[in-house]
């Protein structure tokens, strides 16, 4: 009997569209994964789109509105894994800089007639709102890492994506420590790894795309910084970027708030 | 009197959210409306407060598709509030981190989104099934040119060694042979897909746009030039306010723009094309005029043979700048703020793209305007929408609503960048 390939769909939500695209930026592996799943619902790339249930869900955007937030259940619903990808999906994104300020303010700042926009206070993770099977993580995520999330899922066995921060990468790679060599501030000690140790690599300082690393001590980081000259506003303005709204993120960019 | 209504609730094969309702009263079309239900995303509202130099990262997140459009754009406003002109080596380097995006958006889109709809495939994976040569030429083709902009700019998606004045750091000539092999094969396939898309048979449609695009006095436009049209318009990018507006409908999240003087306009590859045809590398001259394009294309349908055209010339204009490389003494030029306005319109993939900024004199940005390409085409496209239903409402609706959402797709759409775009209704009350 032949098997039943796995149905994957890829879902969208409040984003860029572009954690989605990387799946298809896997322009070696695309024609291989289409061969091995039945890709049920992806808009992005066709307008075919088959009924669940699906095997695997992914899932990219955060939620902003009231609708997205019905129909994020009906999603979970039909998923029997639901994997959310991205730091839209997995932090609120970039548009969660909302949840530090009056959103109403900002939709008259951007829009003639606000009554037209029909939006939430605060842009949240999916994780707010359902049960989710893994975060990937990064702004954008690491195509490799996909693959291996992809494949892990459909073999049943658990994704291999590590949790330790960009500095391990960087010894990894050899890449001299620009914050100790140079005095360039990084966020390498405090994020989480995935990307490759990539602004490093361009003698540029790490700033935190892929989100806090497991027991981030981001307030001493904070003051390795202040030594360096950078100031409250700056270090406010750093920890809130595209992982603005991830926990520890969030609570150190407050303590820098005037 | 019998109505009918075409309705597409979730626009496939455009990047973004969208939803297309055509009406239809007997024999007339009553409304076309593209709605854009991408939820609101609010940048310039929280852009306010952010430092100059975060622009360029902070921009790159409203698309992931064209972030280098969006990073280009924000460094030449911040540089123009700064006084600050960019020439030589990292000029260059910019130029070839857009080809390489135009390179890797237009073979997606013309491989993997349009030309499925040419051959009636729902997809391209299906496509490949019969077509699997032109696929994976199609998927190589767009790997070169992300590979241009992942050795620039360190990733495919938000790079990240973009910065205000330069780069962070620049490659080695030595770093380019590699590239430079893989790109004149890429240049090949590019006349190859300009001659494949030229085979296809396209619907009609002739309607008299207004196109508007950069023209700069040296070159096929990029990062600089003045915006100028087909009916007169012809002004620098700073006047850009004075000349355009934009309005917000209620049926949309994204604003839609609008001549002052006259009304909707067409930005994107088929304007860029027509006001600057002479411009182009006679190579990619060459290969438009083979395909039976003359200097002017005006029916959208054959936007494909443009974005191949224009592919040919992004690989010819790549291996142009590589060949002439010399790595400059600085990655960057020192960029200091000050009190001032600045900004920047480049041409993305999809067509102009406007920034402005307004910085104060610590650098912090007090005012922030953002004009992507699809939210200047909305207008036209529902125009086209209207003529085209009208004149094929004898068509069968299933091949019709196709045909329509075909309609969208000429035109690119990122309904991510104009918030998000497209799904289609044809309704008949």
């Amino acid at each position: 009997m032949a098997l039943r390939k796995p149905k994957l769909a890829v879902w969208k939500f409040s984003s860029c569209d572009g954690c989605q695209l990387s799946l298809l930026d896997c322009e070696d592996e695309l024609l291989a994964v289409a061969d091995a799943v039945e890709i049920a619902n992806f808009p992005e790339a066709s307008r075919a789109v088959a009924k669940g249930p699906y095997d695997l869900s992914l899932v990219e955007g955060s939620i902003t509105t009231p609708h997205d937030a019905e129909r994020i259940h009906g999603i979970r619903r039909a998923s029997k894994f639901l994997v959310t990808i991205g730091a839209c999906a997995t932090a609120g994104g970039i548009q969660a800089l909302r949840n530090f300020k009056d959103v109403k303010e900002f939709t008259s700042i951007v829009y003639a007639r606000p009554d037209y926009i029909e939006t939430l206070k605060k842009s949240t993770p999916i994780t707010d709102h359902v049960f989710v099977d893994f975060e990937l993580r990064g702004c954008p995520i690491n195509k490799y890492q996909l693959v291996e999330v992809l494949s892990a899922f459909l073999n049943g066995r658990k994704p291999n994506t590590p949790p330790h921060s960009v500095c391990v990468e960087c010894k990894q790679r050899g890449t001299v420590c620009v914050m100790v060599a140079q005095g360039t501030p990084c966020l390498g000690p405090v994020t989480q790894a995935g990307c490759g140790a990539l602004c490093p690599g361009y003698t540029r300082g790490c700033y935190g795309c892929f989100g806090p690393k497991e027991t981030p001590n981001t307030s001493s980081l904070s003051s390795w910084w202040s030594e360096l000259g950078v100031s409250d506003g700056d270090l406010m303005r750093v920890f809130r970027g595209f992982n603005a709204y991830a926990e520890p993120f969030r609570r150190e960019s407050e303590a820098h708030e005037k | 009197m019998k109505s009918r209504t075409i309705k597409v609730d979730y626009l496939a094969r455009v990047e973004g959210e969208g939803a297309l309702t055509v009406k239809i009263k007997g024999q007339q079309v009553t409304d076309v409306k593209l709605k854009i239900f991408e939820p609101p995303r609010f940048f310039e509202a929280f852009l306010r407060g952010r430092k100059f130099n975060e622009a360029p990262d902070i921009t790159a997140r409203i698309c992931g598709i064209c972030p280098i459009a969006y990073q280009m754009s924000a460094c030449h406003a911040v540089e123009d509030a700064c006084g600050v002109k960019i020439t030589g080596p990292i000029r260059d380097l910019r130029r070839l981190i857009y080809c390489g995006e135009w390179i890797e958006s237009h073979a997606l889109h013309v491989y993997l989104l349009h030309a499925p709809d040419f051959l009636g495939y729902e997809d391209a994976i299906r496509m490949a099934k019969d077509h699997p040569d032109e696929v994976k030429r199609g998927l190589r083709l767009k790997k070169a040119g992300n590979e241009i902009v992942r050795l620039l700019g360190g990733r495919e998606i938000h790079p990240i060694n973009v910065k205000v004045g330069g780069f962070y750091k620049v490659p080695e000539k030595r770093e380019f042979f590699a590239l430079a092999e893989e790109l004149k094969w890429a240049r090949d396939a590019a006349l190859e897909t300009v001659r494949w898309v030229a085979t296809f048979s396209f619907p009609e449609l002739d309607r008299d746009y207004e196109f508007v695009a950069l023209r700069h006095p040296d070159e096929y436009p990029f990062n600089e030039g003045r915006l100028v049209s087909n009916k007169g318009l012809d002004i620098a990018v700073r006047e850009y306010d004075q000349n355009f507006v934009e309005e917000h409908v209620s049926h949309s999240n994204a604003l839609q723009s609008r001549l002052k003087e006259r009304n909707s306009y067409f930005v994107g590859p088929q304007a860029r094309y027509n006001l600057n045809f002479d411009k182009l590398s006679p190579v990619a001259q060459e290969a438009a005029r083979s395909a039976g394009l003359g200097p002017v294309c005006r029916n959208p349908f054959q936007s494909i043979i443009v974005r191949s055209v224009e592919l040919v010339y992004a690989c010819d204009e790549a291996l142009r700048i590589i060949e002439n490389y010399e790595m400059p003494d600085a990655p960057a030029v020192k960029v200091e703020p000050r009190v001032s306005t600045g900004y920047g319109c480049t041409e993305a993939p999809r067509g102009i793209c406007y920034h402005r900024y307004r910085l104060d004199d610590r650098g912090v940005i007090v005012d922030a305007k953002i004009v992507p390409p699809t939210s200047q085409n909305l207008k036209t496209i529902e125009e086209d929408l209207g003529q085209f239903v009208q004149s094929h409402l004898v068509i069968q609706k299933d091949r019709l609503q196709w045909q329509c959402e075909q309609a969208v797709r000429n035109y690119d759409p990122c309904i991510s960048c104009a918030t998000h775009f497209l799904k289609l209704h044809l309704e008949s009350e």
